[in-house]
């Protein structure tokens, strides 16, 4: 079970925000999540009870239909829906991310014609960096948006598009200017425009009920008044962010993981061999007691770098770290609940093979931990 | 439209539950409390009742101080108000007793339509609504699995049966009870749970309702619980260790219990 110690949530409302989470993530997630995985199929309609409910724009301002809540307690939320379905989790984050260039650097005309059915979940949104000859280097990127008139053009290929063909907008990041990271800029497309064309759905590792693709644009309009931020401006958006994003795969890292040593715990309880159960002897115990504490840390750490975003201080180097550690650490402890199970572990009857799977696309996206790395010695180095 | 909801706050039937050995009434204070599962039924069809035609909700509970819990969770789906009858004399009251407080209480907020669930997961008795339309002098639909409303405010309702549904009408004002089969409810919101902090909930006693205290409670019940017994332990099963004739064995065992 997820630690939920109140004295670590900043108010009461954040409080009946993670009751009603833990109702909705008991009665709607965990019953669906082995027979969705299996499927393939995106839980669309589950998506809506979540938006319904106002889980889809919690760290967005009230005024534009948004929770009002610190990231810290977003995160919370985010940890509680990763623990019954991953799945649901990311899309959640990858929306949540999908609203920030438009809720941070959108026009207040802007933001009060669209945000509203953004954050309240009737729109799902589409985060669109990554390209197929480089995810690691943004600032290559070879998508172009040229100017028509009052639109652009928008014309080039993106890659691993959580949400591709699911999507109601896409924030699309392409060059409106010369090369390097100043010639880009971030547009917010109608997933409808003519010229959009998602590509058939990557056969995914894990994570099977959220649509992964690549996502041809040619010569998509896109009007003018659908530029967020400044032309140039894209690039440092993009990175604004993922700084946030990276919190929300820490956090749902922290849950999987959670999740996974609950499982195995329950079981090592259980489970007797030589006559009693196997969590007495010292080396599965050993296990679980690494796993609880590598759990405990990068929550601590998570939720740290979330309260120096609460507070408006930089917190760039410190999402790299809860990212990167976080997910090795989900790596690490969703394979050991593997191992505590055996044989048991290894088969699709229990879920902990499915969870260790999914643990290892988090090492990757939103930056690959190689990339955290390299944030934070570039911090060390020069900060 | 004005609509009430009955709801009562009652003892998670998912849970271990004990009554007490001096009054034999549930030890509510051990218990995890919550509504009554099939009053959600009826919280959401009044609300959809609103949503289509208008009015106001109103959330009507008897029950001793942590029934305000229920109460704050029931707004939070989305009614307007609510009135909590409290009193300290009502602990132990019967069916009937229960009947008039709540009848009383309806008559100060003259509703269109009361709605309530079909039964609750503590008594099972499936009384209530009946006995609040006698008191009231109105009609009671009991067992709807569909409700409508015509222009002229006429009700109709699918009553389920065992056998299929009836059709019934009755005019405005009546009673209508629920079963699970009429909607999905839906879940509070966020923000339904911050606004449910700030919508009134008026608190009435007995003597607000100019009831004697003497006529309620274990004092004016028409019935008493005189024992109890908690349910037996469940004993160990008969263990059939298979030597080739195991299969024979569980045959046996299942025909002896007229199960094949």
């Amino acid at each position: 079970m997820v630690t939920e110690d109140p004295r670590l949530l900043p108010t009461p409302e954040a409080h009946d925000l993670l009751e009603l989470t833990r109702e909705l993530a008991d009665k709607e997630l965990a019953p669906r999540a082995d027979e969705g995985e299996h499927r393939g199929e995106f839980p669309r309609e589950l998506i809506r009870t979540l938006g319904r409910a106002g889980l889809l724009g919690l760290p967005y301002p009230a005024v534009h239909g948004g929770g009002d809540q610190p990231y810290q307690v977003y995160l919370r939320v985010l940890e509680l829906l990763a623990s019954r379905w991953l799945a649901v989790a990311e899309a959640v984050s990858v929306h949540t991310l999908a609203c920030y260039p438009l809720a941070a650097h959108g026009t207040d005309a802007q933001r009060e014609r669209l945000l509203p059915a953004m954050l309240g979940g009737e729109l799902l949104g589409a985060y669109c960096l990554t390209e197929p000859a480089g995810g690691s280097d943004p600032a290559a990127m070879t998508t172009r948006a040229d100017r028509d008139g009052e639109s652009y053009l928008v014309s080039g290929t993106k890659a691993w598009i959580t949400h591709a063909g699911v999507a109601d907008f896409y924030n699309v990041f392409c060059r409106t200017g010369g090369g390097g990271a100043n010639g880009i800029s971030c547009l917010l497309v109608d997933a409808g425009t003519p010229g959009i064309a998602p590509q058939a759905r990557e056969r995914t590792m894990g994570l099977r009920a959220s649509p992964v693709a690549q996502i041809a644009f040619d010569g998509v309009p896109v009007p003018v008044d659908r530029r967020l931020g400044a032309e140039g401006q894209g690039f440092s958006i993009a990175m604004q962010a993922l700084d946030a994003g990276r919190l929300g795969i820490a956090a749902c890292a922290v849950g999987l993981a959670q999740a996974a040593l609950d499982y195995a715990l329950r079981y090592a309880r259980e489970r007797q061999q030589f006559g009693r159960p196997i969590v007495e002897f010292q080396g599965v115990g050993f296990l679980l007691a690494d796993a609880a504490t590598q759990i405990a840390a990068a929550r601590a750490l998570t939720l740290s770098a979330a309260r120096l975003r609460d507070l408006g201080l930089p917190y760039t180097a410190e999402a790299a770290k809860a990212k990167l550690f976080a997910t090795d650490m989900a790596m690490q402890v969703t394979t050991d609940a593997v191992q505590v199970l055996g044989g048991y572990g290894y088969v699709a009857d229990h879920p902990v093979e499915r969870w260790m799977r999914e643990a290892k696309v988090l090492q990757i996206v939103e930056g690959t931990n190689q990339i955290q790395r390299l944030v934070i010695a570039r911090g060390l180095a020069h900060g | 439209m004005k609509t009430v909801v009955l709801v009562k706050q009652v003892p998670d039937s998912g849970a271990e539950r004990r009554l007490r050995d001096a009054d034999h009434t549930i030890e509510r204070e051990s218990a995890d409390n919550l509504i009554n599962e099939m009053d959600d039924y009826a919280i959401e069809e009044a609300l959809r009742l609103q949503e289509a035609h208008g009015g106001e909700v109103t959330i009507l509970t008897m029950g001793p101080t942590q029934a305000a819990e229920s109460i704050r969770k029931a707004l939070s789906m989305g009614p307007d108000q609510a009135v909590h009858v409290l009193d300290d004399a009502l602990a132990g009251s019967c069916a009937v007793a229960t009947s008039a407080v709540l009848a009383a209480a309806l008559r100060t907020l003259s509703p269109d339509l009361v709605l309530s669930g079909a039964e609750s997961t503590d008594g099972r008795v499936q009384a209530m609504p009946h006995m609040v339309a006698e008191r009231l002098g109105i009609a009671a639909l009991t067992g709807a699995r569909k409700l409508t409303v015509g222009g002229d405010g006429t009700l109709t309702v699918e009553r389920q049966t065992d056998e299929g549904y009836e059709v019934v009408t009755a005019a405005t004002p009546a009673v209508v009870s629920v079963w699970d089969t009429i909607n999905e409810p839906r879940y509070p919101s966020f923000k339904g749970i911050m606004a449910a902090k700030k919508k009134p909930v008026s608190v009435l006693s007995l003597a607000d309702l100019g009831i004697d205290p003497g006529e309620v409670g274990t004092a004016g019940a028409t019935s008493a619980v005189v024992s109890h017994q908690e349910r037996p332990a469940r004993s160990a099963g008969q263990k059939i260790i298979d030597q080739g004739d195991g299969g024979v064995k569980l045959v046996e065992f299942l025909a002896s219990e007229k199960f094949v």
